[in-house]
């Protein structure tokens, strides 16, 4: 079982009543396995992070056990609701899981989450297999009721996306707790809050005490030469390569179980930290007094590997042969993607983009080369809005702000909102592809469908933006080039704020059809190399300088044969 | 037993989920423990993908470290030489004897390597085939993958009723007879 299918199955077995998410890797797949067991439990796609939180405090007050999922970046979207949420507690079970991404596979930076749980006051634990996935989440339900706090449950892009044997047990019948009216405890204002930050403080001494007895928190003691101390994927490295070193691994990596690491710490003669990212554990031990091996030797970036304690620790001579010099192979979009025929006509009317988060954020790399920047959800709106109140109207004309549906939903709504109260000007592009394209085809509110396979009514991205205030709204074609370069100099033109919306699915949407493919027609062919400027991967250049065109990648978009002065590509039929 | 570790390579969208899918339902079925570690999110766009596999009684580490592998299953010829280093030095190479350019390659900045087989089989037992071509034979080009991972299945554990078994319950109910055969091509080349 995947990590996140495990997650999910815990949280079927814990009584989950209410879940609400926003997709993002490593932890989507989460909420996309929690749907099978739609008939016990409601789920849901929200349109960000905070709403998640949100629904899930709510449903939690209200008295049944409840979740949010996550990945870490949307962990800084939802933390207005989860600090306060923290004061607040659990009535029924609240869980936050969130899914860090050491090495970035898919992420825009590579934060640690526990340091936002001991920021918030709130509980994380980490399990270290897929088994223990499903079981950690069975015990977060547990500890957030008991002690009346919601709880992190932590994952990694390692064990989130790793497979491994889990035992399933029965869904625990858990009665809704009734709704009793408590606005000390409910109704968090400056009187309420001061009493519910004492709260916080005396359950986390509490659990600082009680954390010495949980089961997911174990000393191992075997040879005490080296001992180390240990949490999530990390666990298994030291498992792999060091199995007769004495290891504490902690369950709970917040707060820490002081007692019990100081005892260890006693035990043995040389302490080491082994955590990825940030030293969370290694710098409270070392507050404590207590000497340690951590960061000096163990990097706070990427994931750790059995490699790593092979050298650092062992010493060990690996003899490796070396890694062939090989030219990379980076993502790219895919055949027939809308998005390069939209990033193809920026590039080709020299205009710079302020990008966003989705599949679009590869137009930054060649031959597209059109995303200048890319901050965070929804950014490309409001940081051009900055721009062009730093550098002026006429600055701003060069720039248009790239923005995907999904993401405009997620925050981006919010930016463009500012952009018309504050009188800016500018060209916004919503790239809409009709679906979540970089996290795998994932709905939200303007498709028309839910989590749960429910059809409703799409909100109209164009109707929404309409309602603003907005004058100029277009609906392009992505691929129409012609209309797509008109309407983008005629945008240029004004003092004002203009949307452009390409609308042209996702080609790997289920049930988009490509009825045709791209054919070269090599005697034509002048050799020219403008078709294979918008880098599209199905073209490839022959020796000759002609083109081949790779017929199992091609969609058929046309966008090569847009290029050709020449004639010399055709479609037709598959 | 001692732990094995296969890794798979290729290029996102290639199918190595299906591969590693079916690799995965043999070892349960056999009984052992396993891990199985792969990539989602970003890298699926084109990029170059790996999938580790690990079994044996007890496995902890989820990922085939450099040096460490017993087979390279690998679906692209540049792939299968990025990864050679992750071969042990009596491991096994299959590769799908085919080329995807590489955007780098697509716009001049990289040159795809030549003799790319060749210069792997100095060093290592290399099992070339062209998948596809199979494939085609068989009607389907879909089915490349479970070709070359019938060839890898020759370097595994398992019985040749024990793959079928396992496709039966995992390929779409359509294309059982297809892949089945796809894989009995690869496992008797």
């Amino acid at each position: 079982m995947l990590g996140n299918e495990a997650i999910a199955r815990g949280a079927y077995e814990a009584g989950v009543k209410v879940s609400a998410a926003y997709p993002g890797t490593p932890s989507t797949e989460i909420s996309e396995n929690l749907v099978q067991y739609k008939d016990d439990l409601y789920c849901e796609w929200s349109p960000n992070e905070k709403v998640a939180m949100e629904v899930a405090t709510g449903a939690s007050i209200s008295g049944v056990r409840a979740m949010a999922s996550m990945k870490h970046v949307g962990v800084n979207v939802a933390s207005d609701p989860l600090y306060t949420a923290s004061y607040i507690g659990a009535t029924g079970g609240l869980v936050l899981v969130a899914a860090d991404d050491p090495g970035l596979y898919s992420s825009q930076n590579e934060q640690d989450t526990r340091m936002i749980g001991r920021a918030a006051g709130v509980p994380v634990i980490e399990p270290s297999d897929s088994q223990e996935a499903k079981d950690f989440m069975k015990f977060a339900f547990e500890l957030s009721e008991k002690y009346d706090t919601p709880v992190i449950l932590r994952t990694t892009t390692r064990l989130s996306h790793s497979q491994g044997p889990v035992t399933l047990c029965e869904r625990e019948a858990v009665a809704d707790k009734p709704y009793v009216r408590n606005a000390p405890k409910n109704v968090m204002m400056p009187g309420n809050a001061k009493t519910r930050h004492l709260h916080v403080e005396a359950r986390t001494n509490q659990m600082i005490e009680d954390g010495c007895t949980f089961s997911i928190n174990h000393a191992e003691y075997n040879d005490t030469k080296i001992g180390f101390i240990t949490c999530g994927i990390a666990y298994q490295y030291v498992k792999e390569v060091c199995p007769e070193a004495s290891v504490l691994k902690l369950g709970m990596v917040n707060p820490l179980p002081k007692k019990l690491i100081e005892e260890f710490a006693s035990r043995v003669d040389t302490l080491y930290i082994f955590e990825e990212l940030e030293p969370v554990i290694e710098e409270q031990v070392r507050s404590w007094g207590i000497e340690c091996i951590g960061k000096e030797i163990f990097t706070r970036q990427g994931e750790y590997s059995a490699n790593l304690l092979r050298t650092a620790v062992l010493h060990m001579d690996l003899k490796l042969s070396e890694a062939a010099k090989v030219p990379a192979r980076p993502p790219i979009l895919c055949p027939g993607c809308p998005h390069r025929s939209v990033f193809y006509t920026l590039n080709q009317l020299k205009l710079h983009a302020a990008g966003d988060i989705g599949c679009y954020t590869l137009g930054a790399v060649a031959p597209l080369n059109v995303i200048d920047t890319t901050i965070c959800m929804g950014a490309s709106i409001s940081s051009l809005h900055g721009m062009e109140k730093a550098k002026g109207k006429e600055y701003i004309k060069d720039w248009v702000a790239c923005i995907g549906d999904s993401t405009f939903m997620h925050t981006g709504i919010n930016s463009l909102i500012n952009m018309v109260y504050n009188q800016g000007t500018g060209t916004v592009m919503i790239l809409d592809n009709s679906t979540t394209g970089m996290t795998g085809h994932q709905d939200h509110a303007a498709t028309g469908k839910t989590l749960q396979g429910d059809v409703v009514p799409a909100i109209s991205i164009y109707h929404l933006c309409k309602s603003l205030g907005i004058e100029h709204v277009y609906e392009v074609n992505a691929f129409d080039q012609e209309e797509l370069k008109k309407q983008l100099l005629a945008a240029k033109e004004r003092d004002c704020v203009t949307v452009i919306i390409t609308k042209s699915p996702c080609v790997l949407l289920k049930g988009n059809v490509f009825p045709n493919k791209c054919v070269p027609i090599s005697e034509k062919c002048k050799k020219c190399g403008a078709c294979l400027r918008p880098g599209c991967p199905a073209l490839t250049k022959n020796e000759d300088g002609t083109i081949s065109i790779d017929e199992t990648m091609c969609n058929g978009c046309g966008l090569c044969k847009a290029q050709c002065k020449f004639d010399a590509i055709e479609t037709v039929a598959k | 037993m001692l732990t094995k570790n296969i890794m798979i390579v290729g290029v996102g969208g290639q199918g190595t989920l299906l591969t590693s899918r079916i690799l995965g339902g043999v070892i349960t079925d056999a009984g052992f423990d396993v891990k199985l570690s792969e990539v989602h999110g970003m890298a699926q766009r084109g990029g170059s993908v790996v999938t580790f596999v690990r079994y044996g009684d007890k496995v902890a580490e989820p990922i085939v470290e450099e040096g460490q592998a017993d087979v390279l299953i690998a679906f692209e010829r540049l792939e299968a030489l990025r990864y050679a280093h992750f071969l042990k030095n009596d491991g096994a190479l299959v590769v799908n004897d085919t080329r995807i350019e590489p955007i780098t390659v697509v716009t001049g900045a990289a040159e795809y390597p030549e003799h790319i087989i060749e210069d792997l089989s100095e060093k290592y037992k290399v099992y070339r085939v062209d998948a596809m071509e199979e494939a085609k034979k068989l009607g389907n080009t879909k089915t490349f993958n479970v070709i070359v991972l019938g060839i890898a299945a020759q370097h595994m554990d398992f019985s040749e009723e024990a793959w079928l078994r396992v496709i039966e319950k995992t390929v779409p109910e359509k294309t059982i007879e297809l892949n089945k055969k796809a894989f009995l091509t690869g496992f008797h080349m």
